[in-house]
């Protein structure tokens, strides 16, 4: 049970796919422009990378130890396929949750964190368990910056910033310093 | 309210890969190749490959191995593409793309794993999410997939050329405030405290933010300096009239 907690909160803030690792960087700068896109897309997010967590489970444990080298080549067409089949499941169910996630889904498909996922899951040699928290931790972790970053970018979108500065720039030099303050969660889990 | 934004915007950060070139006729073959050096650079104008650029520059030779192992990836996979183009049915090439990539990568990660160990284990996951790098599949759907073999490799040249020339800003930037070397080298002597955070993660965000001041600072000038010309051919004019 320790074992996941720690999986989580160092999946969620020690090791930030967003801020840490820089992964899934597209969506960090590309929709982080108002909160409620922000939020919907960490959600879609989230999704994707549980479903993933599942199948590369199952991958790495009957399928892949028969031919590694396909490794790559096996989970990004399974990701790839994964986001379509969801994507026309959750059409077919809920419209309502289709209409809200909308062209999100289709965008992670090529989203770096979904694969990194994948990949680390593999390294460490997570259990199916281990993998789907991983996964949760990882989405929050995701879903956090991203609201981090868009409530930042919502206040200081009057602000009179230098006409060279506006745009991708500022954005980084603000990433760069929510990098900044989560480093400090480094020590969080080392000292216990 | 989705509706007003394209995917191809919302993916990749602010451009996607329609910001790229569309065919053009009747353009030079150095122009596909030059292009992608500065002007139409992948990285620091089109802001696409954002997480290598960020990720794995911590030193030079981080950075020229990854800009090397993308460049093959980039230029062998617009080859194969530009050659099978009239072959793969329209509504599954993306998917088709992604195969040949993710076919070149796993080449390009066995080939660094066995040639360059150490720096194999310093990149980690990032050498097989080349896979994933908007760069090499947005060159594949503007340009590769419709264009002739000759000038899609040119292209492909010239765009993983523009690539690693950003990633080698990067990574001397990183590497000779950060620690203080340039490829291993010292370059300051024992007295110099290096500035370690350029070398931790939220150094790659300041130094990529700097850089692309930098260039906005330039393009504005250059912007500012034409205008000027203008204004001053037009008082020219008319006190010539």
């Amino acid at each position: 049970m320790g074992d996941l907690a720690w999986i989580f909160l160092s999946s969620m803030v020690v090791n930030n796919f967003t801020l840490m690792l820089f992964l899934g960087l597209c969506p960090f700068l590309g929709v982080s422009g108002r909160i409620d896109t922000a939020i919907r897309m960490g959600v879609a997010d989230t999704f994707v990378l549980i479903m993933t967590a599942v199948a590369v489970w199952f991958l790495n444990a009957f399928v892949l130890p028969s031919a590694p080298y396909l490794r790559l080549i096996a989970f990004i067409i399974v990701i790839a396929s994964l986001v379509q089949v969801v994507e026309m499941v959750i059409k077919k169910l809920s419209p309502a949750l289709f209409r809200a996630l909308g062209i999100y889904l289709p965008l992670i498909t090529t989203n770096c964190a979904v694969l990194a996922l994948a990949i680390f899951q593999t390294n460490r040699e997570y259990g199916l368990l281990e993998g789907v928290v991983f996964a949760i931790g990882s989405g929050a972790g995701l879903t956090l910056a991203l609201l981090v970053m868009a409530s930042i970018r919502e206040g200081i979108e009057l602000a009179d910033v230098p006409e060279v500065a506006k745009g991708t720039a500022l954005v980084l030099l603000i990433a760069g310093s929510l990098s900044l303050a989560f480093m400090g969660f480094a020590g969080l889990l080392s000292a216990s | 309210m989705s509706g007003e934004v394209s995917p191809a915007d919302l993916h990749c950060g602010a451009h996607g890969a329609s910001a790229g070139v569309g065919p053009r006729r009747a353009v030079p073959p150095g122009e596909d190749l030059v292009k992608g050096f500065w002007r139409e650079n992948p990285v620091l104008v089109q802001l696409l490959g954002l997480c290598p650029t960020l990720a794995v520059t911590n030193s030079v030779a981080n950075s020229a191995v990854m800009g090397i192992a993308t460049f093959f990836v980039l230029v062998g996979s617009s080859l194969l593409v530009s050659a099978s183009r009239r072959f793969i049915p329209n509504e599954v090439r993306i998917t088709s793309y992604i195969l040949i990539i993710a076919t070149f990568v796993s080449i390009a990660e066995m080939a660094l794993q066995a040639l360059v160990p150490d720096i194999h284990k310093a990149l980690g996951a990032f050498v097989a999410l080349i896979v994933v790098n908007c760069i090499i599949l947005g060159r594949q759907e503007a340009f590769a997939g419709r264009n002739p073999v000759g000038r899609s490799v040119l292209d492909a040249v010239g765009m993983g050329s523009g690539f690693m020339i950003a990633m080698l800003i990067m990574g001397s930037v990183r590497e000779v405030l950060g620690s203080g070397t340039f490829l291993g080298v010292s370059l300051f002597g024992p007295g110099f405290e290096p500035w370690v955070i350029m070398v931790l993660p939220p150094g790659g965000f300041f130094t990529l933010a700097f850089v692309l001041l930098t260039v906005a600072w330039f393009k504005r000038r250059k912007a500012l300096k034409a205008r000027e010309a203008e204004r001053h051919d037009v008082a020219v004019v008319e006190r010539a009239a």
